[in-house]
């Protein structure tokens, strides 16, 4: 493909919020919009991610994770997408020039009226958590082992530990199951699963595969390859409790402890991160605190399910899109959004004051703490309650939402700041 | 009467379920919040089901592996067949999403198909230029 000197919308990273962002980008009216990639193909990580599961929401079937990038691949070239593949973007300035390289073109630079930032997360290593002992082969992160089995077909190991309930990792225990592969039991510090719990029903519960809370590793042990594991139990306050040690015999040890935003080259963008999220603050249009720069998806915040990632594309594909047709847009005035009692953050982080004008706001929320019986998910201004829903529970491992809708319109306006509140209903 | 708890799987919100049995046979499902999760709990307690995804080995594409999914579910106690079925299948690039891979695997009634297009894997195509 030969490229343009400049583009009305360029997406950086062909994952489903890249995607969905360049569909719609293009679908509002841009131009031409050109997605940019560094693997050698489009669909990011869900090409690895071979289970069912994906879009129940958006096309309201079980699809595996590379059905669901095919149905958006489909689409992006159907609607005129134009793509860079095997290029990675080096550089990006505040004024939206981007610095690349390619094997086809070398060095080479092009500007954007509009960028999507779509780079996604990475997964948290052996260094992130400081796991103490030996430093042999054999320590992975789920999504490398995942990549391994189900694109590159090999086997990372032979019997496995994981560390950590995330869903990569449970979803991994079952796969290595499925290739006869032993997984002694996972471990988890915190005292709640840290992924879904249609995980853990089908992914360990049903092959008999041992969840161990509240637990962690104190050593790895083994020369050249991983020979065992030392596990602990931990108290409340991640204090190893004396006397619960015992050694695992393994080959290898797999972590599933986190994701992080990617967002190495929104800084580079000047992009301001949030400390909470490690991703952009962003408004309700997904818009960073740099004009024409746009996120979507995981690199805003780690979401758990890819539906949501579609539809956070969507709208910064949209507004990428009205952005780049129309730079005179006036400088908004916004409200900003609390994270209030039990919140771990809210997006977006602030409210053009009169968004819901236009339409329905979605607020997107993480918990602190787990509360196992009916809650109340309440926003609030400083003078009065402006909606509140109830969920049966609320937990760190699953995304909550809330909608704000036009008849809040009147009390946004009106507002010095809002705040999100999770709380018992029992406590009310 | 006897009650089986489950989480239900049907959906990522993992509603608690109670299923009643009286003789064998749901009397009642309770703690679903909508009516796949109603079907899922009467399932669950007769005969569980499960979707499977796994890989097929393939000749000239570009990534040796195909993921497959069957298009419906199969019973639980005989996942360990239809893997076998599907470690033993082999085929050909280029494959289109939701080629079938296996027609009636194993006798299910279920489809194997496949999760995604698998190009041929071609030295001059930009998509393959990471290659040597």
């Amino acid at each position: 493909m030969q490229h343009k000197e400049i583009y009305d919308v360029v997406v950086i990273g062909a994952g489903p919020g890249g995607l969905a962002a360049a569909i719609e980008a293009k679908k509002a009216g841009a131009r031409d919009v050109l997605v940019i990639e560094r693997d050698v193909e489009l669909g990011g990580i869900l090409l690895q991610c071979i289970h069912n599961g994906f879009g129940l929401q958006t096309f309201k079937e079980d699809l595996p994770g590379p059905e669901y990038a095919q149905r958006f691949i489909n689409e992006a070239r159907a609607v005129g997408v134009e793509f860079l593949l095997d290029t990675m973007v080096m550089d990006l300035t505040p004024q939206r020039r981007l610095h690349l390289s390619s094997r086809q073109y070398g060095y080479f630079t092009l500007d954007a009226r509009a960028v999507v930032l779509a780079m996604g997360c990475r997964e948290r290593t052996r260094a992130q958590i400081r796991i103490p002992g030996m430093r042999p082969n054999g320590v992975f992160t789920a999504g490398t082992a995942q990549r391994w089995v189900n694109v590159e077909g090999y086997m990372p190991g032979k019997n496995f530990v994981i560390l950590g309930s995330g869903d990569i990792g449970m979803i991994m225990a079952r796969r290595l199951t499925f290739e006869g592969a032993k997984v002694s039991r996972v471990l988890e510090i915190q005292s709640y699963l840290s992924g879904l719990s249609r995980n853990y029903v089908q992914c360990l519960q049903d092959w008999d595969i041992p969840l161990q809370l509240q637990h962690t590793i104190k050593r790895v042990i083994g020369k050249n390859r991983v020979e065992a594991v030392e596990t602990v139990a931990v108290d409340d306050h991640w204090n190893f409790v004396p006397g619960s040690e015992e050694i695992i015999p393994c080959d290898t040890l797999l972590l599933s402890v986190g994701l992080i935003p990617e967002n190495e080259l929104s800084k580079k963008a000047g992009v301001m991160l949030d400390p909470v999220t490690s991703g952009p603050f962003v408004d309700e249009r997904f818009q960073t605190s740099v004009p024409g720069i746009f996120a979507a998806g995981n690199v805003v915040h780690v979401y758990d399910l890819v539906d949501y990632v579609s539809v956070a594309g969507n709208t910064a594909g949209t507004h990428a899109a009205r952005y780049a047709l129309d730079e005179s847009e006036v400088e908004a005035d916004y409200v900003p959004l609390k994270a209030g009692k039990n919140v771990r953050y809210v997006v977006p982080h602030k409210l053009d004051r009169n968004a819901l004008e236009a339409g329905d706001v979605q607020l997107q929320l993480r918990v602190t703490q787990p509360i196992e019986e009916d809650v109340w998910l309440e926003v609030r201004s400083e003078s009065a309650s402006i909606v509140r829903r109830s969920e049966r529970y609320a937990r760190p491992g699953e995304m909550v939402t809330i909608l704000l809708k036009p008849g809040m319109a009147e009390a946004v306006r009106k507002a010095e700041s809002l705040t999100v509140d999770v709380y018992p209903k029992a406590e009310a | 009467m006897q009650e089986n708890n489950f989480i239900c799987t049907a959906c990522p919100m993992g509603c608690k379920l109670i299923v009643r049995m009286q003789d064998g046979e749901v009397v009642k499902v309770v703690g679903n919040r909508c009516r796949r999760g109603e079907t899922y709990g009467r399932q669950e307690a007769i005969a569980p089901q499960r979707m499977v995804a796994s890989t097929v080995r393939i000749s000239g594409g570009l990534h040796p592996l195909l993921p497959v999914y069957t298009k419906g579910s199969v019973p639980k106690r005989r996942i360990g067949e239809v893997l076998a079925a599907i470690r033993a299948a082999r085929v050909s690039a280029p494959v289109k999403a939701g080629q079938v891979i296996l027609a009636n695997v194993i006798g299910t009634g279920v489809d194997v198909i496949a999760s995604r297009d698998m190009p041929e894997y071609s030295k001059s195509s930009p998509e393959n230029s990471k290659h040597p």
